[in-house]
């Protein structure tokens, strides 16, 4: 699934009720995170929920491509990382940065989901995935 | 004090709910009066903060626009204004917590502040190595982390009075563990992640039997019950203006004055001071030494009229009509499927926590916000609570004087609805 593929199908869904029932269903459809690696050190912490996440660098290929394996204990959260994994997730470090993604949260009609709180761990998870793209970036030689 | 007086929309002739007249009391509310999400707001957040009512935001805006400077300054008029009003809603605050004397009253920024303020000086001049402090299971980490840092850097203990599986202290080992090395106990009055109305008279009645000081984490009982600091006999007691429908940054650390004037100051700066030269500085007497640099001046001010309007309405009142609430509340509560409330001692005022099933806290607030339904979901910073419940949050729903039944009955419905969301 692509991000247009994902605007056509919350498009379609008119009432809110619909649209959280289908993020939640989203997020149950997420690749699951394997329990080892619910860790400390996966932890992007929050106040409300929590969220564990783990990026793979595939750097077989150049540029390398970046993966992201990600969990909450929150459905609605879930459903919303499933949103933000298809957004980023198989992405070279430059087109992840290089995505404006509160223009893809309004494009979705979710853009309040997106709102800097810094006790939101999935607020956090983006600056996460940006941080380490910019990290992959620095550290790849250059062309 | 007239200009400074809150009044409060209560027409005698159409009273209701145990004496008070909730719909003409939420006209004097106008944030309740919107729509969030389409649907009409339902605020049931008041534990976290509460709204302001129109008299405390005409006497904010009539502070700025005639009498505002600095206090304690100036010749002119405009500071003795100011400073007359501050020093009266000094007054407010006494007569609010029937403090002996103005001066036992201390404005800090809030709750947070007054323990920090009381852990920074009479815990430092008073503890060392080896000394115990005693707190309790439910508390706020307002409660924990300031005297946490005071252990670490005095070598003292922090001791910690266990609770049960319905949130109410064991009270046999709260006595056990009061001892000679024992300096303060400092509890909870109304637990924010609970609603759990602690004993409070007993515990300081059986801490002065050792002669250890007592003080009450007032910051959710101040807008919900009447204190009396001296029938409590409690030897501090803090609170924050805006969980009180007053403004934020702005709250009260109340000490018996012959404590109080034991301490040293908590920061320095202008106002706290006596004389100062460069070789010796003496410091100003109570409560002064403890007020460095310009003060939240408007904000004691709106403190002062948010105080006013609740006595208007009366903290009797307000106790009864929050209880019918909470009584209510509880009983719907029940017909929600797989619903659990967590805190069910058998003492509780204005808070619902629950669970339900196995969905996540988080996203029972953000369907509820759909339904315009302010609640609160997390550990309510009291990690502790949590821990001892084996849960990463709860849902929490606080109530208010301004809240109804209807309300109560919007907040069922929404939580069947999140029910029904949740089992596909």
């Amino acid at each position: 699934m692509d991000i247009e593929e994902l605007v056509d199908n919350l498009e379609l869904l008119e009432d809110w009720e619909e649209r959280y029932r289908y993020l939640i269903e989203l997020g149950r459809k997420l690749p699951p995170l394997p329990d080892d690696q619910h860790t400390e050190q996966n932890k992007v912490r929050g106040c409300m929920s929590q969220v564990w996440m783990f990026p793979q660098v595939d750097d077989r290929i150049s540029p390398p491509i970046l993966h992201f394996l990600a969990d909450s204990d929150a459905h609605i959260v879930k459903g919303l990382i499933a949103v933000l994994m298809v957004v980023y997730s198989g992405k070279t470090a430059q087109e992840i940065l290089d995505i404006d993604i509160h223009a893809v949260f309004t494009r979705l009609g979710l853009e309040k989901h997106i709102t800097p709180n810094r006790r939101n761990g999935f607020f956090s998870m983006v600056g996460r995935i940006q941080d380490l793209a910019r990290t992959s970036l620095a550290s790849a030689p250059s062309a | 004090m007239s200009l400074y007086t809150a009044h409060v929309s209560t027409a005698p002739s159409s009273r209701n709910e145990g004496g008070l007249d909730i719909q003409r009391i939420r006209q004097d509310f106008p944030a309740l009066h919107q729509k969030v999400n389409g649907k009409p707001l339902v605020y049931l957040d008041n534990g976290a903060s509460a709204q302001k009512p129109q008299a405390v935001l005409d006497t904010l805006v009539h502070f700025y626009q005639h009498d505002y400077a600095n206090i304690h300054r100036g010749v002119h008029s405009l500071s003795e204004r100011a400073t007359r009003a501050y020093e009266a809603a000094r007054g407010v605050v006494q007569r609010f917590l029937n403090a002996r004397e103005e001066r036992e009253i201390i404005f800090v920024r809030g709750t947070t502040e007054a323990i920090n303020l009381v852990a920074a000086t009479y815990g430092r001049t008073n503890l060392s190595a080896g000394d115990e402090i005693v707190i309790s299971a439910m508390e706020h980490h307002a409660n924990i982390v300031p005297w946490q840092m005071l252990c670490e850097q005095l070598g003292a203990k922090l001791r910690v009075i266990p609770m049960d599986d319905r949130g109410v202290l064991d009270m046999q080992a709260y006595q056990d563990l009061l001892n000679h090395r024992t300096k303060l106990v400092a509890v909870v009055h109304l637990s924010n992640a609970l609603g759990t109305l602690n004993p409070v008279e007993e515990i300081i009645t059986l801490a002065h039997q050792h002669n250890i000081p007592v003080l009450l984490d007032g910051a959710q009982s101040a807008p919900h019950l009447k204190v009396d600091v001296q029938a409590l006999d409690c030897d501090f007691f803090a609170f924050s203006g805006h969980k009180l429908y007053g403004p934020t940054g702005i709250g009260v650390l109340y000490g018996k004055a012959a404590l109080l004037e034991q301490m040293p100051p908590y920061q320095g700066g202008g106002d706290m001071i006596e004389e100062v030269t460069f070789e010796k500085t003496t410091y100003a007497s109570i409560p002064s030494r403890f007020e460095a640099g310009t003060p939240h001046i408007a904000g004691v001010i709106g403190l002062a009229s948010a105080i006013q309007y609740v006595e208007q309405i009366g903290l009797q009142a307000i106790h009864a009509y929050t209880q019918t609430l909470l009584d209510y509340g509880t009983q719907r509560l029940q017909e929600v499927p797989g619903l659990r409330i967590i805190g069910t001692a058998p003492h509780k005022a204005s808070i619902l926590a629950f669970r339900i099933q196995d969905i996540h806290p988080h996203d029972i607030g953000t369907i509820l916000d759909q339904e315009g339904v302010a609640i609160r979901a997390g550990h309510h910073c009291a990690q502790p609570v949590m821990q001892h419940y084996q849960l990463p949050a709860t849902a929490r729903a606080s109530l208010s004087f301004y809240n109804t039944r209807e309300e109560i009955d919007i907040l069922v419905a929404a939580l069947q609805k999140t029910v029904r969301i949740f089992s596909l």
